[in-house]
């Protein structure tokens, strides 16, 4: 087996493994840095996977057929920025803990995904989903152009989302009222800043994106779904998070770490090296929590109020 | 202050209960399902029979265990989510041992079962608290993981090493373990049911619960770490070593929990033998307060939950799933109603506002807010 060839194909599996979680992370990191830690972020995505393979599918035949793909993705933002709300409700609002809440809103993510899907759909199916779109001249270059420049045209968004994600937190005033409301909300709601406002849009920005991340698993990756599609990616963009040490650029660093991992592990088995499926399966999970281990460090770098709720009316 | 506070608690878990019911409705209508019909298949359909009644005993026990278990590390302040990998630890370990033992008395060989089974969850409880005591890797992360790592290990096993032989003879290939001696047995309670005596020990591990956590040093230290772990540490209590230990004995009454589940029900490991005990358990420690006294009975409820919940995708034609939307939405629910029971100014304005429409009652509700 040529070294070359082998490091080629593990690096154009790991781009397009790598949206998904990158995707998620990023709108986690939004809503981390408000001060507000969602583990529902998991729940969210199998949200956003249903609805980005349901809309698609169920106007196949009509006259909105070609427009299937867009609609599914604007729905699983939108009903992603939905979860976010109801999880702004009970967190911001009724201040409830942040850790229960966030498994509270996992499980009916994943079990209303599941129950939806058993009675719309009920057995496998697949969509056409969207297809992927080398970019013409860039993707001709060798090496490069297959790693890089032949994804899916969601995967060009998440790139893109980075410097995005970057620029809406350090170069612009909502950006500062957001890490502001996460290090510091007392100070910032002396300053004028509306606390539990600011907390309400960053989680559903935040939840809008983990919706896109599981539309990309069900219309570009699978374009299928199953219960067991988003096998809680959720949880790993959460801990991708505190590996990336709230920069988009360390999440980005995170995300391509661990889709590496993956399809190396993919590749192992293609190249017929004797390893037990299961513990390669296991690989990625093994890796978030030695990950979480070494980044403890990290930890001062983060929103200094981050699980904290906010109560105006409460003296220390 | 106290007679009101209980009241409260009260009220709030009925509003509680009738928030989740409602927006679950919301659910079932859109799915085309009659929400009344639904429900009422599910509270009674269980309740009709004998058998019935005793099936749904059969899902508290394991609930009942899991749930004392999460109410140990919820009080310690650590959130233990992986119960589901305890549990399957839990199978693993009282299965190589029932087996491994074939030739034991019953008096010699159940409990050193049911003693790995709840050490294998401690073990794997364990590992997570030590990662948060002294690594500070945050537990309900950990805990997540491992559940995925322990359901690749179950399965592994189950297929590679401690398949049954048998299977690969016949040639069927279900992945499951050789049946245990049957001196491994838990007896069974009610003749011709699945009923066994499990009951009988989660009955008896409430009590002790209760006893470690409001009659013990060891449970008031872990209360203590739980309700403040500054002041705590201020007060020359060790919390991290708290945290381990409550991680030790959740886990622990996790892995309990799936011991009682192969020997008293399936006799064998076999694949989704946890069923979502794990997750399920955590509501109903929440929807017992966290105290052993409201997880028995939660318990119960939510063994009716789960039986009238196969019992609609066989009848209404509602998918079992349904039952993880209404476990997600109580848990939304009763965090959202807990902040409020300890707000008094909250609590208040709902009174003013209620006092409003019940005028004779506003002479009752002055006094008694701090």
């Amino acid at each position: 087996m040529n070294m070359g060839v082998g490091i080629y194909n593990v690096l154009c599996l790991a781009v397009p493994f790598s949206v998904a979680i990158l995707v998620a992370a990023l709108g986690e990191n939004f809503n981390q840095r408000a001060g507000v830690f969602n583990l529902g972020c998991d729940g969210i995505m199998c949200m956003g996977a249903f609805l980005g393979f349901m809309l698609p599918y169920s106007v196949k035949t009509g006259a909105l057929a070609p427009y299937g793909n867009l609609l599914g993705l604007a729905c699983a933002m939108a009903v992603g920025a939905a979860f976010g709300l109801l999880f702004a409700l009970v967190t911001v609002t009724f201040r409830a803990s942040q850790g229960i809440a966030g498994i509270g809103l996992q499980m009916l993510g994943w079990g209303l995904s599941g129950t939806l899907f058993r009675h719309f759909v009920g057995g496998v199916t697949g969509v056409e989903g969207i297809a992927s779109m080398p970019i013409p001249g860039l993707s001709k270059i060798p090496f490069l152009g297959g790693v890089l420049f032949s994804h899916n045209p969601l995967a060009y968004v998440a790139f893109l989302l980075v410097p995005a994600s970057w620029f809406l937190l350090y170069k612009t005033p909502w950006g500062l009222k957001v890490r502001a409301v996460g290090t510091h909300p007392r100070a910032a709601d002396t300053m004028g800043i509306r606390v539990d406002r600011t907390r309400y849009q960053a989680l559903m920005l935040g939840g809008a994106m983990a919706g896109l991340a599981g539309a990309y698993l069900s219309l570009c990756q699978a374009k299928m779904f199953s219960d067991d599609l988003v096998a809680g990616r959720g949880f790993i963009a959460v801990a991708l998070v505190y590996f990336g040490r709230w920069s988009p650029l360390g999440i980005l660093g995170g995300a391509l770490l661990f889709s590496i991992a993956q399809s190396f592990q993919l590749s192992m088995q293609v190249w017929g090296i004797k390893f037990p499926y299961e513990f390669a399966v296991m690989l990625p999970y093994v890796l978030v929590i030695v990950v979480l281990a070494l980044a403890r460090k990290a930890r001062q770098l983060g929103p200094t109020d981050l699980g904290k709720p906010y109560n105006r009316e409460m003296r220390f | 202050m106290n007679k009101q506070k209980a009241l409260f608690a009260g009220v709030v878990v009925l509003v509680v209960a009738m928030v989740a019911a409602l927006l679950v409705a919301l659910v079932l209508l859109s799915i085309g399902a009659s929400p009344l019909e639904t429900y009422k298949t599910i509270l009674t359909g269980p309740l009709s029979d004998l058998f019935g009644v005793t099936e749904v005993m059969v899902r508290a026990v394991p609930l009942m265990l899991v749930g004392l278990g999460i109410a140990i590390s919820f009080r310690s302040g650590i959130l233990n989510i992986g119960a589901e990998g305890q549990i399957q630890m839990g199978v693993i370990a009282a299965t190589a041992v029932a087996l491994a033992l074939p030739g034991q008395p019953k008096a010699v060989l159940l409990p050193l079962a049911l003693l790995a089974g709840a050490l294998g969850g401690a073990i794997w409880g364990g590992i997570a608290g030590w990662l948060r005591a002294r690594l500070q890797v945050n537990e309900i992360l950990s805990t997540v993981m491992l559940n995925y790592i322990a359901a690749q290990i179950y399965t592994f096993l189950l297929r590679g090493p401690m398949l049954d032989p048998n299977e690969l003879e016949t040639g069927s290939g279900t992945p499951q373990s050789m049946r245990l001696p049957d001196a491994a047995f838990l007896d069974y309670l009610v003749p011709g049911t699945r009923l066994h005596t499990g009951l009988i020990l989660a009955l008896v591990a409430a009590v002790l619960v209760w006893v470690l956590l409001w009659k013990t040093t060891l449970g008031y230290r872990m209360r203590a770490a739980g309700a403040g772990a500054k002041a705590a540490r201020y007060a020359g209590i060790p919390v991290e070593r708290y945290l381990i230990i409550a991680m030790l004995l959740a886990g622990g009454f996790a892995g309990l929990a799936g011991a009682v589940e192969v020997t008293g029900v399936h006799h064998r490991a076999i694949e989704g033998i946890s069923s979502g005990y794990g997750f399920a358990g955590i509501v109903v420690a929440l929807f017992g307060g966290l105290h052993p006294g409201g997880i028995v009975p939660s318990a119960v409820f939510f063994g009716i939950l789960l039986i009238g919940a196969d019992m609609t995708q066989r009848t209404t034609a509602v998918p079992a799933n349904m039952v993880l939307v209404l476990q997600g939405v109580i848990i939304l629910s009763i965090v959202s109603a807990q902040s409020f029971l300890r707000n008094p100014y909250a609590q208040e304005r709902l009174l003013r506002w209620l006092a409003r429409f019940l005028p004779g009652a506003s002479s009752e509700q002055k006094g008694g807010q701090p």
